[in-house]
Order: C-alpha cells, then structure tokens, then sequence
C-alpha cells in the first residue's frame, strides 16, 4: 500500500497548477476561518478583562447585566445582605464606570473607572511603579500600562490631570492579564473617591464581589442572593454570560459564523471543483489501473490520500498564515483583538476535513463507477 | 503446441434489454496455447474488443466460460479477479493509458508498486524492462516526452515487468503509423513471446499479420474461421 500511496502522492503533487489551485482554495478558507474565530475569541477574551484581572470568585450584579461595562447600580443593603448571607467570608463593592480625562495638552480621552473596596482594595492590579498605600492618598489614581496607556500620554507617578472636573494623580503604574475591549485606558482608585468624582444616580455599587468560605458554599450563596432578586454568577458563569451576550445579542456572533460558512462555502467549492477536475482527467487511468488489477479499495486509499494531504498540508498553511497575521497586526497594533485557541484550530480542522471528505467522495464515486472494459473501447 | 493458456466455450455477450438488446459476441469457443501469438481479427463492431475484455477477466460474459491456465476466471470474486489480472495477466491498451505526471520508469514499474513489491526494487526491476524494449535512457522523462511508439513501449514494459503468463493487446498499431506499428509487433514477437507466455493481440490491420500465429476472423460477433499467420507458415 505504501508505494501506491506515493504514486497518489506524485500524481496529485506532480500536477502543479491543481495542487496549487487546491492549496490555495483551503489555505484561503481555513484563513478566513482562523482569523475571524480568532478575532471573535480575542474580542470575548477582552470582553471579559475586568472580571479575569479583579480576579473575584463570585460576582454579585443586578439580572439584567450582560458586561461589565453595562453595570446596573446597586443599594448598599445588597451588600449588608451578602455579607451576612452563609457560607460568606467577606464582600466587597466594586464599582466600575466611564469617565473623561483632560489631558495636559487640553484634548479629552475617555478611560474607564474602577473602584476598589476602600478598606481592602480587593481587586488590585499588579503595581509595578509605586506603593498600594498611596492610592489612599489625595486625588490618588493607579494607571494600567497596556496597549492603551500611550492614550494618556505616557504618564509617570506624580503627573497630574482631570477628571471629571477633579484634579487626579497617577500614583502607581500597573500591569494587568488583559486588557480591555474598548479600547480606552483603566483607572484603578478607591470605590469612595470613584463615586465622588464621577457623577452617578442614588444607588452606586457596580457589583458586590464575594470570597466564598468553600467552593461548596457557592450553590447556598447563590439562591440567597436569587432571593433577594439579584444574580450571583462565578467568574466563568459571568465570562460566560458575556461571551453569549456578544455571541447572541451583538449580531457579532452571527458574522463570525456567516464568515465562516462564508469560508467553507469558498473552500469546498474550490478544492471540490479542482479535485474533480483532477479525477475527470486521470478517470481513464484510473480505469486502466482497475483494468491491470488495482482493486477498489486501492483506488478509494488513492484518492483519500490524495484529499488529505492536500487539505492538511492547506491546513498548515492557513493556521501558519493566520498566525503570522495575527503576529504582525499585534506588532503594529497592541490593542489588536485576536487569539488563536484550541477550539478555533479544532473548528478550521474540522471543517478541512469536511471539505476533504466531501472533495473525495467526489472523486471516489466517479471512480469506483468507472468499468474497465470502457477502457478498452476507448 | 504446448498446452492451452486460455480455454475459451460457449461464449456470448449482449448489451441492454428488450428491442435495445445488442448481441456483441455470438457463441465463440476457442483455445490460445502458451507459446503462441493469436490474433483476434474483423472489422470494427465485429466484437473483437468485447472478446478480449472477457477472456482477460474485464467484462463478464452473459453466457459461457473462460478458463485461463484450467481455472474458470468468472466463477472467481472481484477481489481474486482483480489479483489475478495482477498477477497473470499483462494488459497493453490502444490510447496506452500512462500516467502524464509521472516517469516513464514509474509508469513502467505500475504493476509491481500494485502488487506490493519495495519501491526502489520495482524501480529497478522497471528498469530492466525498459532495457528490454530500449528506453533505459528514457526512463526519468515524462510520457509526454515520448513518441507514440516510445509510449506503446512503455506500455509494454508496464505489461511485462510482472512476468504475466498471458499478454493482451488492444489495437496496439491504431494509434501508431505503418512502420513503427510494424517493429513494435515486430519487437513484441521476437523478444516478449516465450514459450511460457500467451499473447492474444486485437487488430485490424492486415500490415501486421506477418507476426501471428493463428488469427481469428470475427465478423458480427461470430468466429468466422482461424487462419494460419504468416510466422506460422514460416
């Protein structure tokens, strides 16, 4: 079987123009895959920035919150009734929203607000200039240096600017997981000073993060706080429940999955053309392969060969083409929204296979259907 | 003569039902002997190639037997069918039917990579037949490359390198002009006929009846008579 094998192998790659045309074809479509369920999974990912980098285990929100930029304000007794509901070691406010920086050379930049619990500052970035402690001082902000960071010009401990109408002063400098989706600079401060300088309605708290005592108290935690009409979701429910809401609610959800039917589409009809194409003109040999006593089986393992080689070594290249996009976008913009997953590089595969098996059924059933003795009447 | 290679009785064809119904070959019964060239001969339609496809295990008859070496070829299942072809019998077809995109010592060596055999040691082999009919220094070339007799050859070499006891040929001269058709049958006589080996060749061409046998004249699907070949008469 194996020296069969390389005879498919030569066939198919001895034909440049078709190899190429099939190449291209599923190189081009699992592309388009991987770079629109890559974006899609780096757009959830970012979505989901705040929750990955405050890092609370459970998440206590108004029902009706889909992000955590779309926050739904909370009285303070939810707050006073989780904490004294059972199987909590301690809860904190959080509270998270948009302002306006006016930087130093007049221009205005939007940047997003979060307040930390005054008394633990639970949620706390990674401080990589500065002290913790300061933030407690006057007009006191930490500012996360990611992608967005040169928005605000670069600022160092001690610079100084607007908020809001309020003077504000970096006084530690930040790192974080990930960065944010929209594309504007993060904040940290203390939850009092964040409803003091950004004007808000009666109710302030954001979301109430929660230490549970066990992961086994979280089930009791949530029906007490269903009970008082509010959700409590862990940090995997509630990046679920925003990776739904884009997926579902956006219509983004809905383009990633028409590009990548899109992509199949362009894919199969490429290399399905193209493999039958091949078929037609080698469908004599074939023929006369079955005449000298090549059995069916061989033929079908020649043409499955044939397939599948070409749609992995397509697959290669378009998962290596992806890649190297992705790289060069994020060299050039680090804000850029794209990670290649498992589950992105198991779609773009599975639908090669699709694409592999369908082109080959193709080609299988001309061939299998092909009678020697036509051969022999030419 | 030596003993029959091909055992041929009672043997009829037809194609489609009803008043579609097409009666390609009537009642034949012949033998071909190890050692002997027999020519199938008439005219086009006469039924020759539907002869051959099923004496060569390619086309089941819808009457009668074919005994290849005393064993009924069609009571056999497709898969043994098809191993028997492999290994006992060589095919040569009119258009040639190799592979463009591969040599001509690949093309050559096609039967042997089917049956299994070491790739380098079927290339090898390949290369020995294509020594026997004169294209060793072809041998990296493509098929395209060739001449219509270069090719013919190559499928000679294809048909020969599994050392087959039985070598059929089909219209080998139509695509050929007089003179290369004339020392490829020529070259087929003389060096690939053994005594261990039957060739059964289709032809309508009278120039080339000098180098058979036996040849048997068809007409409208019947066997019309054996002539003795002008080999034989020498």
């Amino acid at each position: 079987m194996k020296g069969i094998l390389r005879v498919a192998y030569k066939l198919i790659v001895n034909d440049r123009a078709k190899f190429a045309a099939l190449l291209v074809g599923i190189t081009f479509a699992v592309f388009l895959m991987t770079m629109m369920t890559s974006m899609f999974a780096g757009v959830l990912g970012k979505a989901s920035s705040t929750v990955t980098n405050v890092g609370a285990k459970v998440w206590v929100m108004d029902p009706g919150v889909n992000t955590v930029a779309s926050s739904i304000p909370m009285p303070d007794y939810v707050l006073d009734a989780v904490r004294s509901t059972n199987g909590v070691r301690y809860a904190v406010p959080l509270y998270s929203s948009a302002a306006l920086v006016k930087l130093a050379n007049g221009t205005y930049q939007a940047v997003t607000v979060i307040g930390l619990d005054d008394a633990s500052l639970l949620g706390r970035p990674n401080l990589v200039e500065g002290r913790v402690e300061d933030l407690y001082g006057e007009n006191a902000f930490a500012v996360v240096r990611d992608s967005e960071y040169p928005k605000l010009g670069r600022p160092k401990l001690g610079t100084e600017f607007e908020l809001n109408d309020h003077r504000a002063v970096i006084t530690g400098i930040a790192e974080v997981a990930v960065s944010g989706l929209f594309g504007i600079p993060t904040l940290y401060t203390t939850y009092s000073r964040a409803i003091q300088y950004i004007p808000s309605m009666r109710f302030t708290i954001s979301f109430v993060l929660v230490e549970p005592t066990s992961r086994e108290a979280i089930p009791g935690i949530q029906r007490a706080v269903r009970a008082l009409g509010y959700e409590a979701l862990t940090a995997e429910e509630f990046r679920d429940k925003i990776a739904t809401f884009y997926k579902y609610q956006t219509g983004l959800g809905t383009n990633v999955l028409l590009m990548t039917v899109i992509s199949f589409i362009v894919g199969l009809s490429i290399s399905g053309q193209t493999f039958y194409t091949f078929i037609l003109e080698n469908l004599e040999k074939f023929g006369a392969l079955k005449a000298i006593g090549a059995k069916g089986s061989v033929l079908i393992s020649m043409i499955l060969f044939q397939a599948t080689f070409t749609a992995l070594t397509a697959y290669g290249l378009g998962i290596g083409l992806a890649a190297l996009t992705i790289l060069a976008a994020k060299a050039r913009l680090p804000s850029y929204a794209a990670t290649v997953t498992l589950a992105n590089l198991g779609t773009a595969f599975v639908t090669v296979v699709i694409i592999a098996a369908i082109s080959s059924f193709i080609g299988v059933r001309k061939v299998i259907r092909i009678e020697p003795f036509e051969i022999f009447r030419g | 003569m030596a003993s029959p290679a091909i055992q041929a009785s009672g043997l009829n064809r037809w194609f489609g039902e009803g008043e579609a119904r097409t009666h390609a070959v009537r009642d034949v019964t012949f033998e071909a002997f190890f050692g002997e060239m027999l020519y199938i001969e008439g005219p086009s339609g006469s039924g020759k190639t539907t002869l051959l496809s099923m004496i060569s295990g390619i086309l089941r008859p819808s009457e009668g037997e074919v005994k290849v070496e005393g064993r009924d070829i069609w009571a056999l299942s497709p898969d043994d069918l098809a191993d028997f072809r492999l290994h006992k019998i060589g095919f040569v077809f009119q258009d040639y039917h190799l592979f463009p995109r591969l040599t001509t010592l690949e093309n050559a060596a096609m039967s042997l990579v089917m049956r299994k055999m070491n790739w380098d040691e079927a290339m090898d082999e390949a290369r020995r037949y294509l020594d026997v009919v004169g294209l060793k220094d072809r041998a990296e070339l493509p098929p395209v490359k060739l001449s219509g007799g270069e090719q013919q050859r190559v499928a000679i070499a294809r048909a020969i390198a599994g050392h087959p006891d039985l070598l059929v040929f089909d219209e080998p001269t139509a695509s050929l002009d007089g003179d290369t058709g004339r020392r490829i049958v020529e070259f087929v006589r003389k060096e690939i006929l053994t005594e261990e080996r039957c060739i059964v060749l289709v032809t309508h061409d009278s120039r080339i009846f000098e180098y058979a046998d036996r040849i048997m004249k068809m007409e409208d699907g019947r066997v019309k008579g054996f002539e003795k070949g002008h080999a034989r008469a020498e």
